[in-house]
Order: structure tokens, then C-alpha cells, then sequence
């Protein structure tokens, strides 16, 4: 077995040595993949990319959500996952709200959608996510396009070359979430969606940048 | 199981279907053909079929059904009304519930459940065409849809049926041996384990015979894996950029 | 947090003082109900579970013309735990008759041709189970209780085609007497005869019907734990060894 193999699970990956795992188990010394993914082996960690499998959250990931419930003391925001995260009022709002006198929809309503960054998530998966964050903001317009989470690399490119590129062809505002929604605004926006659509269904094939940049040409 | 009947099960070492008794019905795997789902799986055992979908893991409610520090994981057998020689009523019976219940714990044992607190994860097994081994062939299509949908597993789950008739003992059971033959065994296992998740068993057989049929379902859960291994890795092959 | 049941048993104890492969006090009081064929109820330990037999003339299925009928029907009442709502029987009472049934069907213990009386008539056994106490091991109180109603289960006299009620023409024709023996894994090991609250703890159950000659006649595998071929094995040896104790009630 070597790092991009294709792992099943159960599939026997190799001896432990110390190593992190990730999306790996272990007995004793041998380590197997718990999911169907691509092998990445390195000295520090034997670890599986998923093929498939829906969106959990992280800390630190940078996800849009959308408002969908909002509550004495802060909002509900839909992930695109099984979990909801909430927005708690400390961590959306720097200024001091009397909640006795203001509706908290006047911030942030049902439907409203955000790019922001999930802070905490404990181990029953209570998830919160936080406004406070250098590109964190509410989103106006636009709209929101899904694709299955494990995509999301390959919609950002090496170093955010592939997004950077539909951008700026498109002459669109593009916000990525790792959990798959994709918010997108203005200038050619619906290339820019074509352009998503097939790195989703062909995220698999090479030559993939030489395609889209003749998609961005046409 | 076990019934009273004057057809002649085995003729000349060939069963009823033709085959040798260690022999398996043409088998056929397809992955993800319900779009909609986050996994599913197709697989045909000669004239039986399963169709299963998995959904999941996706938030459960109403609450009281949360565990807190584990996903559930709940399935659903059913057979469609044409797939069996009479009409079958389509509201679930007292023999579904009880396979589904079974199969709940064949599957259980093999996925991490512990990873998605809160979470249910379902699984639809629905029967298109029957002619025995029913439960053991969904089982297979179902390890293939928890696969596909990116659950993590402890391995793939692999099932066949044996049987014996008179002395002989077969393999992956027909309708009709399923009915008639003397002793029957269902079994699903976590093969490069080694490890049972699934067991049943009805007949009248000494415990040598009953282990001796345990080995035989060993070696064909063994073959099945194999074939759900290249399924899976034919659906998902990758070829590489840059 | 562990509680004791838990730290007993990964002792190797339990704490009602038996070992690992004892069964509880088993009590049984025949003929509970005089409007029964027959019927029986079990108290293996603090669990009590009742079964009575009813008989009624029926129609016998197509494929087995000259055959007898069994139904094997299965009810957690909710006067047996805190848990249970009444209602339909969910799908452990469902579960339970269904091996109930294997059992009594696969192991031949019945003489089904027995029960024929005419050209398109024979008699239907109804086998009725109920739990009153719910205290763990259902599967081996269930299937001993419904063997001890079969053996004392009487057939009704028939005149001019209908039943004479409490007037009998002879005994149900029975062959054998299979019990159950419920094997749970726990580590390593092995224990019989659960308590509910033992039950909680363990995920593999292999349940292991054994007939009067040690064959086994059904095998049913409980709970998300798993087992290893070579486990089974042993679990097939001690249910054959225990069974002969749970047989000798009957």
C-alpha cells in the first residue's frame, strides 16, 4: 500500500511505527482504513482522504451556513451537516445588546447566510461556530450552490489556483466552505457554476485546470 | 425450512438449479445507483435481488431517540409484492421485522457508530426478485451502501446461506432448497477478521455438522468479499492529477 | 461509571454469588389456568413468563395437507417492566416467537402428523407467551415454559365435527424436549442465565436450541458483539452440556 492507493474498510495499510492515524484504526502494531478514501502516508501520519461521507465539522473550518432558527441568545445555523452549530450573541456581535428590548433577527434572520468559522465542537458533537474571525461576515445576495464535501480541494486548487482563476475570469465573489456550499455573487455567475459543477463530477479525471481554463475561455 | 415435500432436492450431485453443492449463483454487484441516497448498492444472487440505500448519518429526532455519545444505526427489510410467487402484502410482517432486527446487529458490530453522536444512520433494504438467501444478499449490497456512503467500518460485512441436504452440504440456498432442504444457516462475518456478525440457524444437526457448515459459509463469505472489494474499487478508481 | 454488576462480572463474579455457568432458582407451576390446554409458568430466577396452550380446529396449509398448524405468538405485557408501553409487540417480543417457534418446529417436538382429523381439517396448536417479570434470559424461560405447556397440553374431544370444551380425547402427541441455552459473551468469557441488569452489559448473545439426541435445532445470534468460529464452538459444547439440566424440568 502506498500514499493515493484507493483503501477500503478493513484494508491492511501498513505497521503503525509511532505514527497519527487519521480515519485509520489500529490493532496493536497494524494499521487498517475505517473508510473508503485515498491512502496518504507520511513519517508523521497514516491517513485516508474520504471518497464519500457527509460534512462533519471541525474547529477551525471555514464554513457558509445559513440562519435557521433564531433564539433568545443566539442564532441555529444549518451546516450542511447531520449537526446544526449555533451562533452564540458573544460570538457574532461586538456591541453590548439589551436583549430585554432587541429581537436578535435584526442581526442576522432566518435564511440569512454567513461564511464563518467553526470555534468549538465537543466530543457529543455540540457544535458552535463564531463570527469572530478575520473573513468571517454575512453574506448579501448571491446564491448558494452544494457539492459533496470531499470535492471542496479540488474546487479550491493548489493553493486556491482553481478558485482564484474562476474568480477572477468570472468576475465573480466567491465564498468555498469546507462543508461543501459554495456561495457565489455578481459578474458571470453562472459560468462560475458550470465551472463548480465539473470539477464536482469529474474531480477524479486529469487535467483538470487545462479544462476549466478553456471553459473559462469559451 | 425443513418441510415435507417429494421434490427431489438433489439428483446425481447437481441441485435442483443445476449447480454442484459448494457451487454459487451467478453473482452481480452495482454500486450507487439511487441517486439520492448517500450510498447504495445493488446485488443479485442468480434470481434474488436486493436494492439498498443508505441515509445517513443525518440528525435524529424526536430527541428521546439520541444516544448521546453513539450514532444508531436502523434498517428496514421489505419485499416488494411481486418478488415472491404470491402476492406478498407490502405492510411489514412478523418475518421482516425479525430479519431487520438481525440485520441491525449484523451491521452494527462493523461500523463506527461511536464517530457521529446523535446521528441515525438508516438503512432501506427493499427486495426487487426472490429465490431464497434473501437476508444474506442485502446483507451484502448493504456493507456495499455503507461503504459507498462513506461510513467508517471496521471491514466490510460479507454473508452467504448454506444448508444440507441429505449429507451433502451446499452453498447460497434457492427458494426451494431454502424451503426444503433439512438443515439451514444464514451468516455474515467481518472476513479478514474472522469475526460472526450474523447467525442463524434452523434444522437438526450434530455440532460437528454445525461447524462444519460454519467453515463452508466461511470460505464463500470469503469469495463474496473479494467481489465486494472489486466493486467498490472499480466504482471508485481514481486516476491521478499532475 | 461502573456499576457493581460490572466490576463483579469483570471479576469474574456475579453478584447474586452464582458462577459464570448457573442458572438462577427455577420454578415452575403447572396448569395455571384451567381454561388452557395446557400451560405453564416459569420463574427462572426473578424473571416469570407464562405460556398456555390453546387448540382449535383449522385448515392445513397447502403444502403440508396432512399436517398440524403451530402458531407461536409472543407478548412483553406492560406489567413486566417500567419500559414497556402497551401496544403491538415490537420487534424483541417479535424476535422471541420467532425462535420460540423455530424451536418447538425444527426440533420435530410436536408430531405434527398427529394432529390430522379429516380431509382439509387438523388441529391448530396455538402457543400463547407472555412476560410478567422481566428480569432477563427470556428466550430460555420462554422456551421452557411453552415445552412444560406442550407436554401437559391435552386435545380437545371432538363430536360431530365441533370441539366439547373441557372434555379431552388425549394428550398432544409430543416427541421431544428442546430447551434453549442462552450463551453470553462477556471479554472473554462466557456466562448463562442473564439478569436484566447483566443483560445490559453484554453486546453477543448465541442462543443455542438443543434437542433430547444434543442436536441442534436452531441457532440465533443477539446484539452487535460478534463471535469467532472457534467461540461458537465452545458456546455449542456448554449449551449441549447445559441443556440436559433445563431438560430434566420438563
Amino acid at each position: 500500500m502506498q500514499t493515493r492507493d484507493i483503501v477500503l474498510p478493513g484494508m491492511y495499510i501498513e505497521e503503525r511505527k509511532g505514527r497519527k492515524l487519521n480515519n485509520c484504526y489500529s490493532e496493536g502494531e497494524k494499521v487498517y482504513s475505517k473508510v473508503l478514501g485515498i491512502l496518504k502516508i507520511s513519517e508523521e501520519e497514516i491517513s485516508v482522504i474520504p471518497l464519500a461521507g457527509k460534512y462533519i465539522p471541525k474547529v477551525g473550518d471555514r464554513v457558509v451556513g445559513v440562519i435557521d432558527e433564531v433564539e433568545v441568545s443566539g442564532w441555529w445555523v444549518d451546516i450542511n451537516s447531520p449537526y446544526k452549530a449555533f451562533l452564540p450573541i458573544g460570538e457574532a456581535l461586538e456591541e453590548f445588546v439589551d436583549l430585554k428590548k432587541v429581537d436578535l433577527s435584526r442581526f442576522y434572520d432566518i435564511g440569512d447566510v454567513i461564511f464563518c468559522k467553526i470555534s468549538k465542537v465537543t466530543k457529543n458533537k455540540i457544535v458552535q461556530v463564531s463570527m469572530k474571525d478575520m473573513i468571517a461576515r454575512k453574506l448579501f445576495g448571491g446564491a448558494i450552490m452544494k457539492i459533496t464535501p470531499f470535492k471542496v480541494p479540488r474546487v479550491i486548487g493548489k493553493g486556491g489556483s482553481m478558485i482564484e482563476l474562476i474568480k477572477s475570469k468570472t468576475k465573480t465573489e466567491i465564498y468555498v466552505g469546507q462543508n461543501g456550499l459554495i456561495w457565489v455573487k455578481g459578474g458571470k455567475k453562472e459560468k462560475a457554476w458550470e465551472c463548480i459543477s465539473t470539477i464536482e463530477k469529474e474531480a477524479h479525471t486529469s487535467g483538470l485546470t487545462e479544462k476549466i481554463s478553456k471553459m473559462l475561455e469559451g | 425450512m425443513g418441510k415435507k415435500t417429494n421434490i427431489q432436492l438433489m439428483v446425481d450431485g447437481r441441485r435442483i438449479d443445476g449447480r454442484l453443492p459448494e457451487q454459487l449463483r451467478e453473482i452481480e454487484m452495482k454500486i450507487g445507483e439511487i441517486e439520492n441516497a448517500d450510498g447504495s448498492a445493488r446485488v443479485r444472487f442468480g434470481n434474488t435481488e436486493a436494492l439498498v440505500a443508505v441515509y445517513g448519518p443525518r440528525s435524529l429526532f424526536p430527541k428521546f431517540l439520541q444516544e448521546s455519545d453513539m450514532a444508531i444505526l436502523r434498517v428496514v427489510y421489505s419485499m416488494a409484492p411481486f418478488s415472491v410467487d404470491e402476492r406478498k402484502n407490502p405492510a411489514p410482517d412478523r418475518r421482516s421485522i425479525e430479519i431487520s432486527k438481525v440485520t441491525k446487529d449484523a451491521l452494527s458490530g462493523a461500523v463506527f457508530l461511536e464517530e457521529f453522536p446523535r446521528t441515525v444512520i438508516d438503512v432501506y433494504e427493499y427486495i426487487i426478485q426472490a429465490d431464497g438467501s434473501t437476508r444474506v444478499t442485502a446483507i451484502n449490497a448493504a456493507s456495499l451502501a455503507l461503504a459507498s456512503a462513506g461510513i467508517p467500518m471496521k471491514d466490510l460485512v460479507a454473508a452467504c446461506s448454506v444448508g444440507k441436504i441429505g449429507d451433502v452440504l451446499i452453498v447460497d440456498l434457492c427458494g426451494k432448497e431454502d424451503n426444503y432442504s433439512e438443515s439451514d444457516m444464514a451468516v455474515a462475518m467481518m472476513p479478514s477478521k474472522g469475526l460472526i456478525t450474523l447467525l442463524q440457524m434452523d434444522g437438526r444437526l450434530t455440532k460437528e455438522e454445525v461447524l462444519q457448515l460454519l467453515k463452508k459459509a466461511e470460505e464463500n463469505c470469503k469469495k463474496i468479499y473479494e467481489m465486494q472489494k472489486k466493486a467498490l474499487l472499480e466504482k471508485f478508481k481514481v486516476v491521478g492529477e499532475d | 461509571m461502573k456499576n457493581f454488576v460490572e466490576e463483579a462480572l469483570a471479576q469474574g463474579k456475579r453478584i447474586d454469588g452464582r458462577d459464570f455457568l448457573s442458572f438462577r432458582k427455577i420454578e415452575i407451576v403447572e396448569n395455571v389456568s384451567k381454561k388452557a390446554e395446557g400451560s405453564a409458568l416459569v420463574k427462572m430466577g426473578e424473571t416469570k413468563v407464562i405460556a398456555g396452550v390453546k387448540m382449535d380446529i383449522g385448515e392445513p396449509f397447502k403444502d403440508s395437507p396432512n399436517e398440524g398448524i403451530l402458531i407461536v405468538n409472543a407478548e412483553f405485557s406492560p406489567i413486566s417492566s417500567p419500559n414497556i408501553e402497551p401496544g403491538p409487540p415490537d420487534e424483541n417480543a417479535i424476535e422471541l416467537a420467532r425462535i420460540v417457534d423455530r424451536v418447538i418446529r425444527e426440533s420435530h417436538s410436536i408430531d405434527l402428523e398427529k394432529l390430522f382429523i379429516e380431509e382439509g381439517k387438523v388441529w391448530t396448536v396455538y402457543v400463547d407467551l407472555t412476560v410478567l417479570d422481566m428480569k432477563g434470559n427470556l428466550v430460555d424461560a420462554c422456551v421452557l415454559s411453552s415445552l412444560k405447556a406442550l407436554w401437559n397440553a391435552k386435545i380437545p374431544k371432538i363430536e360431530d365435527g365441533k370441539i366439547v370444551r373441557e372434555e379431552f380425547s388425549g394428550k398432544l402427541p409430543m416427541v421431544y424436549k428442546p430447551v434453549t441455552v442462552s450463551i453470553c459473551k462477556y471479554n472473554n468469557n462466557f456466562l448463562i442465565d442473564p439478569t436484566d441488569v447483566e443483560e445490559e452489559l453484554i453486546n453477543a448473545k448465541l442462543v443455542v436450541g438443543v434437542r433430547d439426541d444434543d442436536k441442534i435445532c436452531a441457532i440465533q445470534k443477539q446484539g452487535w458483539g460478534t463471535f469467532h468460529i472457534s467461540e461458537i464452538e465452545r458456546c455449542l459444547d456448554l449449551a449441549i452440556e447445559k441443556s440436559k439440566e433445563l431438560r430434566r424440568l420438563i
